[in-house]
C-alpha cells in the first residue's frame, strides 16, 4: 500500500481547460461583461464577476431518445395503493411521474452562470486595449533604483546578520574540528569523579582520564563557538527598476451647470481609466481636483458629491495640479495621468491661459492626458462647439499625448475609452 | 500487509480502538488500511489490485470531478465548462462532494478528501481500497473491457499527444475534431465485440495452435461427401453487398467507423477518435455495472467495519458517524416522495447483496423455489464473489432479484404511452407480478437498450460519399430532434460530405423520420 500526499500538487491542473472554455465563449461574455457595467456601481469596477451567459457554443449535443414519442416503461418504489390496470394521469409538463427526470443538473438549458476572477475580468473587460506607443517607450526609460537581496556576504553591518546560515556554518566546523560538546565534558567529570571515589582509586586511571578531560578542555577553549569566519550577512543590491508607480489626476468642474448626471458619466470615466492604469502599475496614486472659479484638492466624497457655487476658471485646476505634482510626485519618479471632465463651459478669458498651461507645462510632463466632455442627454451635434472643445481641439492637433472626447450616456463610456487606448496611437 | 497487528477474535477489554475523534494521520491512515486488509483479503476473500491512496483537497477534487475522474485528461474546453459548473454549484453549497474517487487501474488508485474525518476516511478506505478495488479486478466486464495497469499510460500518452497536435495544427482545429468526437462518444462502444488485446503475438500464437489442434481432432472425411448446398436466386454478391462487407457495415461503433473510413480525415484526426473511442470502450462497463459496483462497495465497507467494530477496534462514537451517512448513502425515497430521483444503485444494490446473503443462510420455502442453485448452502460469500465476478446489472438482477426485495422496495411497473394522457400500471409486487419486474427492472439496467440503437448502414463510397445512418426505433421512441441535428452536424464535419439519418421501425422497416446533414465549408 501506498499514500501520496497529493495536497500540495500543483493546483488549478484545469486551468488549461477554463481558458480554452473562457475562449470558446469570449464574445458572450464580453457582452455580458458590458451590460454589466451599464447597471453596476462603478465602485464596484474592480471585483470578480458573476457572468451568466446563453451560449450556443457550450453545447454539448449528442444523440438522445425523445420524452414526447413511443411507449416507455417504468419500475419504480414505494408502491402504496396502486393494482395493476390501475390509470395515473400524468402530471403536467410532463416527466411521466419521475420527478427530476427534465434536467437533472441543468445541462439541457442554454444558460450557464458562473464565477469570473478578477483578473479574468479584467483581461476581457480591456482585452485590446494597451497604453499609448508614446507612452510604453516612456515607461521603460523611467528608472528608480530598488535594493533587491543578491546572496549573501561574510561581512555586513550586525542588522543583516544571517542567524540560520552562520549556525550552520558554526556548527558544521565545530562538528569537524570535533569540538568537544558540554555534554562530553560533564561525562568526563563524572567518570573522573566515580574513579576518585573508588576505593581503592587507580592512580593510572585516574591520570588518563585527567590528562584527557584536560585535553577536551583546552580544545573547547581553542575552538570558538562562533569564529568569524562563521558570519554570513544577507547582501543586498541597488538594481534600476522601471517605475511602476503612477499618479492620477481627476480634475473636474463642479459648479453648478455640472449636474449630478454629468458628474456619473465622468466618474465612470475615471474609475475605468483608474482601473486600467492599475494594471500597469504597482501602485496608483489618485489625486482629485475640482474647480469653479478657483480650484481645490479634495478627498474623493467631496469631489463626486459636493457641488459649489460660482464661475468657471479651467486654468486653476491646472495651476493647482502642478502645484501637487511640484510638490509630491515629480515626474522622475511618477508616471503621470491626467484626465479632465467639464461639461465645455470655461470663463471666456481664461481659454488661452488654459492652452498655454497645457502646451507650456503640463502635457510635457503628462503620459497621457485625457479630455472628456460630458453632455446632456442628446447626442453632441458637431456644429455646438463648446468654448473649451474649441480651444482644446488645436491642443490635441499638437500633441499626441493629449486626447478628447465628448460623452452623452453611460453607455458611450466604454466605447470612448476603448476608442483612446484601442488603435495603439494617442488617438485624436 | 503487515502481520505485526494480530486481529483479536472479540471484544475484550484489552483491546484498544485504532483511533479515536476526527483527526486522520498517515500513519493512521496506513494501519487502518492494514488491519482492514486482514478482514477484506483474509476473511471475506477478497482478491485486490495493490492500494495507492491519494490524499487531495476539495479544489483537487473538482479538478478531477472535472476531467471524468481520471487524474490525467487531455485539455478541453468542456473539461472547464464542467469545472466551472461544479465550482459554482459547491461553492453555493447545492452540492457536496463525493467523500472518494477510484480509479480502475493497477495499482488501484483511491483519492480521499483531507476534509473527510477519520471516520470517513476509514469508510472510504473500506469502500474504494477493497470494495471497487475487488470488484474491478473480477468482474468480468473490466476483465474484458479495460486494462487497467495501462490506463494511466494511455491517458498519459492522449494527452501529450492532444497537446502535440494542437501546437502543430492550432487549438481551433484540435478542438473542432474533439467537439464532434465526444458529440458521439456514446456511440463510441462496440458492445458486442470483445477487443484483442494489442500486441499479443504469443496469444495469437497460441490460438492458432489451439485451432488446428480442434480441427485434428474432430476432422470427418464423411462431411466433405456431402454435396454443397445451391441456393437459388442471385448468389453473386453484388457490388453493393462487397462493398457493405469491406467496411465492415452494417456498424454500430460510429466512432469506430468514421476512424478507419471517413475520406476526409487527416492521420491525426483519425487518432483523436480513436483516444475519444477507447476512453468510451474504458468506461462502457462502469456504466453497465453501476449498481453492482456500488453495492458490492457497500456491502464490503459495512461488512469490514462492522466486524471491526465487533471487535472493539472502532469507537461508539466513530460507529455512529458512521451508520449516519451509511444509511444517507442507502436512502431509497418511494416514487411520490419530492427527494426522488430514480432508483438509487447504492440501496438496491446494498439490498440484494444483504439479500443474497440472506438467501444463502437462512431461505424460506419461496427463496429456495427461486433460488435452488444457491439458497441454504451457506456460503454467502463465495455466491457473492461469485455474482461479482460473472455478471453485469442487468443479468444480476435477472438472475438474483428475489420476491422478497420486491416486496421491500415495494416495486411497480408503469407503462407511459406518450399519446395518452395518462400511464397504465403494468406490474405491482404480487405473485403475477415479480417476474414481469424483474424483467423490466433488468432491461432499465441494461445501457445497450437505453442508448438509441443506432449504426451506420451504408457509405456510398465511390459515388456521392453520402453516409446513411440508420435509428432502429424500439417502442416508437424517436431520437430527441434538436439535439439529433446538432450531433449529426458534427458527424457530417467528420464525415466531411452529406449525412443522413434515417430511423426506420425495429423489424418492420417503416421509416418514421429523416434527418440530414451537410458539413459546413
Amino acid at each position: 500500500m501506498q499514500i501520496v500526499d497529493r495536497r500540495l500538487n500543483p493546483k488549478a491542473k484545469s486551468l488549461g481547460n477554463r481558458q480554452r472554455f473562457l475562449r470558446r465563449v469570449k464574445a458572450e461574455i464580453r457582452e455580458a461583461v458590458k451590460d454589466s457595467l451599464k447597471t453596476r456601481k462603478v465602485s464596484e469596477a474592480e471585483g470578480s464577476e458573476k457572468v451568466t451567459i446563453r451560449s450556443k457554443s457550450l453545447r454539448e449535443p449528442s444523440f438522445s431518445t425523445s420524452r414526447n414519442t413511443g411507449v416507455r416503461d417504468y419500475v419504480l418504489p414505494g408502491n402504496e395503493e396502486y393494482k395493476v390496470g390501475d390509470e395515473i394521469p400524468k402530471p403536467q409538463g410532463g416527466g411521466g411521474g419521475r420527478g427530476s427526470q427534465g434536467s437533472p443538473d441543468g445541462e439541457g438549458h442554454d444558460e450557464f452562470t458562473f464565477t469570473l476572477t478578477k483578473e479574468e475580468f479584467l483581461d476581457l473587460f480591456f482585452d485590446d486595449l494597451k497604453l499609448p506607443n508614446l507612452v510604453k517607450v516612456k515607461l521603460k526609460d523611467l528608472k528608480a533604483p530598488k535594493t533587491a537581496r543578491a546572496g549573501f556576504t561574510t561581512e555586513g553591518p550586525p542588522a543583516r546578520l544571517n542567524q540560520a546560515r552562520t549556525m550552520r556554518k558554526s556548527l558544521g566546523r565545530r562538528m569537524a574540528l570535533r569540538r568537544p560538546s558540554e555534554a562530553e565534558i560533564k561525562r568526563l567529570e563524572e567518570e573522573l569523579a566515580a574513579a576518585e571515589a573508588e576505593d581503592p582509586p587507580s592512580a593510572a586511571k585516574i591520570a588518563t582520564l585527567r590528562s584527557a578531560l584536560e585535553h577536551k578542555r583546552r580544545l573547547r577553549r581553542t575552538i570558538a563557538y562562533i569564529d568569524p569566519i562563521d558570519l554570513q550577512y544577507n547582501r543586498f543590491e541597488r538594481v534600476p527598476k522601471p517605475t511602476t508607480q503612477a499618479v492620477m489626476f481627476c480634475l473636474m468642474d463642479a459648479s453648478a451647470s455640472m449636474t449630478e448626471p454629468l458628474k456619473d458619466l465622468a466618474k465612470r470615466f475615471f474609475m475605468l481609466l483608474h482601473v486600467f492604469l492599475t494594471r500597469y502599475y504597482r501602485e496608483v496614486h489618485l489625486v482629485f481636483i475640482r474647480h469653479t472659479s478657483t480650484a481645490a484638492e479634495v478627498d474623493e466624497d467631496t469631489f463626486f458629491r459636493g457641488t459649489e457655487t460660482g464661475g468657471t476658471v479651467i486654468s486653476t485646476a491646472l495651476e493647482e495640479m502642478l502645484h501637487v505634482v511640484k510638490a509630491r510626485y515629480s515626474p522622475a519618479d511618477w508616471n503621470i495621468y491626467a484626465a479632465q471632465a467639464s461639461d465645455g463651459d470655461n470663463f471666456h478669458d481664461d481659454m488661452p491661459r488654459c492652452i498655454q498651461l497645457l502646451d507650456k507645462e503640463v502635457l510635457p510632463i503628462c503620459q497621457y492626458f485625457a479630455y472628456i466632455e460630458t453632455t446632456h442627454g442628446e447626442r453632441f451635434n458637431e456644429s455646438q462647439e463648446t468654448p473649451v472643445w474649441h480651444g482644446y481641439a488645436d491642443v490635441g492637433r499638437r500633441h499626441r499625448n493629449f486626447a478628447m472626447r465628448r460623452v452623452a450616456a453611460p453607455e458611450d463610456i466604454y466605447p470612448v475609452f476603448h476608442e483612446l487606448f484601442s488603435a495603439g496611437d494617442a488617438a485624436a | 500487509m503487515t502481520q505485526a497487528t494480530k486481529l483479536p477474535k472479540r471484544k475484550t477489554s484489552k483491546v484498544r480502538p485504532l483511533f479515536d475523534g476526527p483527526e486522520w494521520s498517515f500513519e493512521l491512515i496506513r494501519k487502518v488500511h492494514d488491519v482492514m486488509g486482514e478482514i477484506a483479503v483474509g476473511e471475506l476473500g477478497l482478491d485486490i489490485y495493490p492500494n495507492q491512496i491519494e490524499v487531495i483537497t476539495a479544489e483537487q477534487m473538482l479538478d478531477a470531478y472535472s476531467s471524468i475522474g481520471m487524474p490525467l485528461m487531455y485539455r478541453h474546453w468542456s473539461f472547464g465548462k464542467r469545472f466551472a459548473r461544479d465550482e459554482a454549484y459547491y461553492k453555493r453549497g447545492m452540492r457536496s462532494l463525493a467523500y472518494e474517487l477510484v480509479i480502475n487501474a493497477d495499482p488501484c488508485i483511491s483519492y480521499v478528501m483531507e476534509e473527510n474525518s477519520m471516520t470517513m476516511q476509514a469508510l472510504v478506505i473500506a469502500h474504494a481500497a477493497y470494495g471497487h478495488n475487488h470488484f474491478f479486478k473480477n468482474n468480468y466486464q473490466f476483465r474484458m473491457w479495460t486494462q487497467p495497469d495501462h490506463i494511466i499510460d494511455y491517458l498519459s500518452f492522449a494527452k501529450s499527444y492532444v497537446a502535440e497536435c494542437e501546437e502543430r495544427y492550432g487549438d481551433g482545429a484540435v478542438e473542432s475534431v474533439l467537439d464532434a468526437a465526444h458529440a458521439l462518444m456514446n456511440q463510441g462502444v462496440s458492445r458486442d465485440l470483445r477487443p484483442r488485446p494489442r500486441n499479443v503475438m504469443q496469444r495469437e500464437r497460441e490460438r492458432a495452435a489451439q485451432r488446428r489442434a480442434y480441427e485434428e481432432a474432430t476432422f470427418d472425411p464423411i462431411y466433405r461427401t456431402l454435396p454443397e448446398i445451391t441456393r437459388e436466386g442471385p448468389e453473386e454478391p453484388t457490388h453493393v453487398q462487397a462493398e457493405h462487407r469491406r467496411l465492415g457495415l452494417p456498424e454500430e461503433n460510429l466512432l469506430y467507423f468514421l476512424e478507419k473510413n471517413a475520406p476526409k480525415l487527416e492521420d491525426w484526426q483519425r487518432e483523436l477518435l480513436r483516444i475519444v473511442r477507447l476512453l468510451s470502450q474504458y468506461f462502457y462497463p462502469q456504466r453497465q455495472t453501476k449498481m453492482m459496483n456500488e453495492g458490492c462497495a457497500t456491502f464490503i465497507h459495512y461488512e469490514i467495519l462492522n466486524r471491526l467494530y465487533e471487535r472493539g477496534l472502532l469507537t461508539d462514537g466513530t460507529m455512529l458517524e458512521f451508520l449516519h451517512s451509511h444509511s444517507s448513502v442507502i436512502f431509497q425515497p418511494a416514487f411520490n416522495d419530492r427527494r426522488f430521483s430514480g432508483l438509487n444503485p447504492y440501496a438496491l444494490g446494498f439490498a440484494m447483496m444483504n439479500d443474497i446473503r440472506r438467501i444463502a443462510t437462512d431461505p424460506t420455502d419461496e427463496d429456495r423455489q427461486w433460488f435452488p442453485q444457491f439458497a441454504g448452502c451457506g456460503d454467502w460469500m463465495g455466491t457473492l464473489r461469485q455474482a461479482w465476478a460473472d455478471y453485469r446489472d442487468e443479468s444480476f438482477i435477472l438472475q438474483f432479484l428475489s420476491p422478497k426485495l420486491i416486496r421491500d422496495f415495494r416495486l411497480f411497473a408503469v407503462d407511459d404511452d406518450a399519446k395518452e394522457s395518462s400511464m397504465d400500471v403494468a406490474a405491482i409486487h404480487n405473485e403475477q407480478g415479480y417476474r414481469d419486474l424483474r424483467r423490466r427492472l433488468a432491461r432499465h439496467y441494461d445501457v445497450a437498450t437505453q442508448d438509441p440503437d443506432l449504426q451506420v448502414t451504408d457509405a456510398d463510397l465511390s459515388g456521392s460519399r453520402r453516409l446513411i445512418l440508420t435509428h432502429h426505433v424500439r417502442n416508437g421512441v424517436l431520437l430527441e430532434k434538436a439535439e439529433a441535428e446538432r450531433t449529426l452536424q458534427y458527424l457530417a464535419q467528420l464525415w466531411g460530405y452529406r449525412v443522413k439519418l434515417v430511423e426506420t421501425e425495429n423489424g418492420g422497416g417503416r421509416v418514421l423520420k429523416e434527418h440530414e446533414a451537410l458539413p459546413m465549408p
